[in-house]
């Protein structure tokens, strides 16, 4: 019996609903909800988390995000102009570096400026471990937005440039009056994603050892997890982690529909 | 003797292997307004484009009122402000109010005071008529009204001469006429212009002179009467033909 090829669609689509609802029916059955309610979303460890896991560790997530997103910037402008420069070692700098600290995994950074650099050269970066930290993170993070930065740059036409130099600007003036504005607002979409995945890369702190002072989000989870023998402060930190990154994607969206309209 | 306000004294121009400009010789006397006219890859752009040195010529020189803008020493900044320069795309700052497209090269380069500067942009704006669009974002402007802006924004720094680069190709017909009525109002108020065209009737018009130009050399210049009507190159006539047969 020969079938259409609209038929063939419609059969193979309602065995894939049915697979689906068999999943489903199997989870609700089978699965041990009483267990997974009582290691997931259990009400008496995350009662015993508040208020800490926002008043110190969702706080230094967002402040150790903020530095690394500031100090990243000022070194992925720098990288963008050196990378755009006429002069060849200004150019092979920025390239060597941008290809270095995205060829790396950004632990391997981290975990070089928290330990190795200290022991090799006996010198201590303010803040301690966390403060190294933190400067490895804005080192990877200037090597990610350079790119972005320099992609901005270039995709402002060429007649901006050129009227601004007609006028007697010069090179750096016509870069930071009339180049950068247009750049940033070009950049603002990218560069919000590069924030996004700055606040989720702050979790590989947990790896450097910190105080119950300095701990970030996914540290402060662990540390609960062992006490209790539970996962619930997984799933608090992930609540929380959404609540940080779903409200600034939002934002930047509404930025952007209102720059959009200037232009 | 008078200093002509440009000088060019055989420029050569390659692009890579190209050679687009072949040696050019002339001069613009203060007042004057030359039109340039030609087939499009005759080398008439690049050559107002190397005027002031947006275009790096390959050989030659280029003397701005009797400085050299081609010497490496020159500050090409300064001898710029000069020089005001009209784009075919108008090149307006997006990012900025029309009061601020004209207000920030005077504050920054001239370091005009604020109120100074306002003041010149006020004048200026209204001297093409656009003083009304001053708070308005270049967008949302029609494309005779940002080239007027364009114009003025030039003005504001109080230029000895204008560089006009196609100032109406890029306009819709209906618009063109607004553009060409403020450089005629800018020639008659005696400016130094250069202009780079297809617009026959106004070169006709306005230009002192005219200068023909076809690949890369000047083929044949004098008052418009003489080249327009009655050009004595063939290269001139079969261009003329082309071009009024539209």
């Amino acid at each position: 019996m020969a079938m259409t090829r609209r038929q063939k669609q419609r059969l193979s689509r309602g065995l894939l609903y049915l697979l689906a609802v068999a999943i489903v029916a199997l989870a609700v059955v089978g699965g041990d909800w009483e267990r997974i309610g009582r290691v997931f979303f259990n009400v008496g460890v995350m009662r015993d988390m508040l208020p800490d896991v926002l008043t110190v560790a969702a706080r230094n997530t967002l402040v150790y995000s903020v530095l690394s997103f500031g100090f990243g910037l000022v070194i992925a402008l720098a990288l963008a102009l050196m990378r755009l420069s006429s002069v060849g070692p200004y150019r092979a700098f920025a390239i060597g570096y941008i290809e270095l600290f995205r060829g790396l995994p950004a632990l391997v950074t981290l975990i070089l400026l928290a330990f190795g650099i200290p022991i090799a050269f006996d010198f201590r970066v303010p803040g301690g471990r966390v403060g190294a930290a933190v400067v490895g993170l804005s080192i990877v993070a200037g090597a990610y937005m350079a790119e972005t930065i320099r992609g901005g740059i270039e995709a402002v036409p060429r007649g901006q440039r050129e009227a601004a130099r007609s006028l007697g600007m010069s090179e750096n003036r016509t870069m930071f009056t009339i180049v950068l504005p247009q750049a940033f607002r070009i950049m603002i979409p990218p560069l919000t994603n590069e924030m996004v995945l700055l606040i989720k890369d702050t979790s590989l702190f947990f790896v450097i050892g910190s105080t119950p002072m300095t701990r970030e989000l996914v540290k402060f989870a662990r540390d609960f997890m062992q006490t209790r023998r539970n996962a619930t402060p997984l799933t608090v930190i992930a609540i929380v982690y959404l609540l940080i990154t779903l409200p600034l994607t939002y934002l930047v969206r509404r930025m952007e529909r209102r720059t959009g309209r200037g232009r | 003797m008078n200093t002509p306000a440009i000088q060019i004294i055989d420029l050569h121009k390659y692009f890579g292997e190209l050679e687009v400009l072949k040696g050019i010789d002339f001069e613009v006397a203060v007042g004057e307004v030359v039109c340039i006219v030609g087939p499009s890859g005759s080398g008439k752009s690049t050559l107002l484009r190397c005027v002031n040195r947006l275009e790096e010529p390959t050989s030659g020189t280029i003397l701005i009122e009797g400085d050299d803008i081609t010497d490496p020493d020159a500050d090409v900044d300064r001898l710029r402000t000069r020089i005001g320069m009209v784009f075919q795309q108008f090149n307006l700052f997006p990012h900025l109010t029309v009061l601020d497209n004209v207000t920030i090269a005077q504050r920054k380069v001239l370091k005009r005071s604020e109120k100074e500067s306002v003041e010149v942009a006020r004048l200026v704006l209204d001297r093409v008529g656009v003083l009304d669009k001053i708070d308005e974002y270049p967008i949302r402007l029609s494309g005779g009204q940002q080239q007027r802006v364009a114009i003025a924004r030039s003005l504001a720094m109080d230029p000895d001469m204008m560089l006009f680069d196609e100032p109406t190709s890029a306009l819709d017909p209906e618009l063109i006429g607004e553009v060409l009525d403020v450089m005629r109002k800018l020639a008659e108020d005696g400016m130094t212009m250069m202009v780079v065209t297809h617009e026959m009737t106004f070169a006709q018009e306005v230009a002192d002179r005219v200068v023909f130009m076809d690949g890369g050399v000047v083929v044949e210049e004098g008052p418009p009467a003489e080249v327009l009507t009655n050009p004595k190159a063939e290269r001139t006539r079969r261009f003329l033909r082309m071009v009024l047969e539209k």
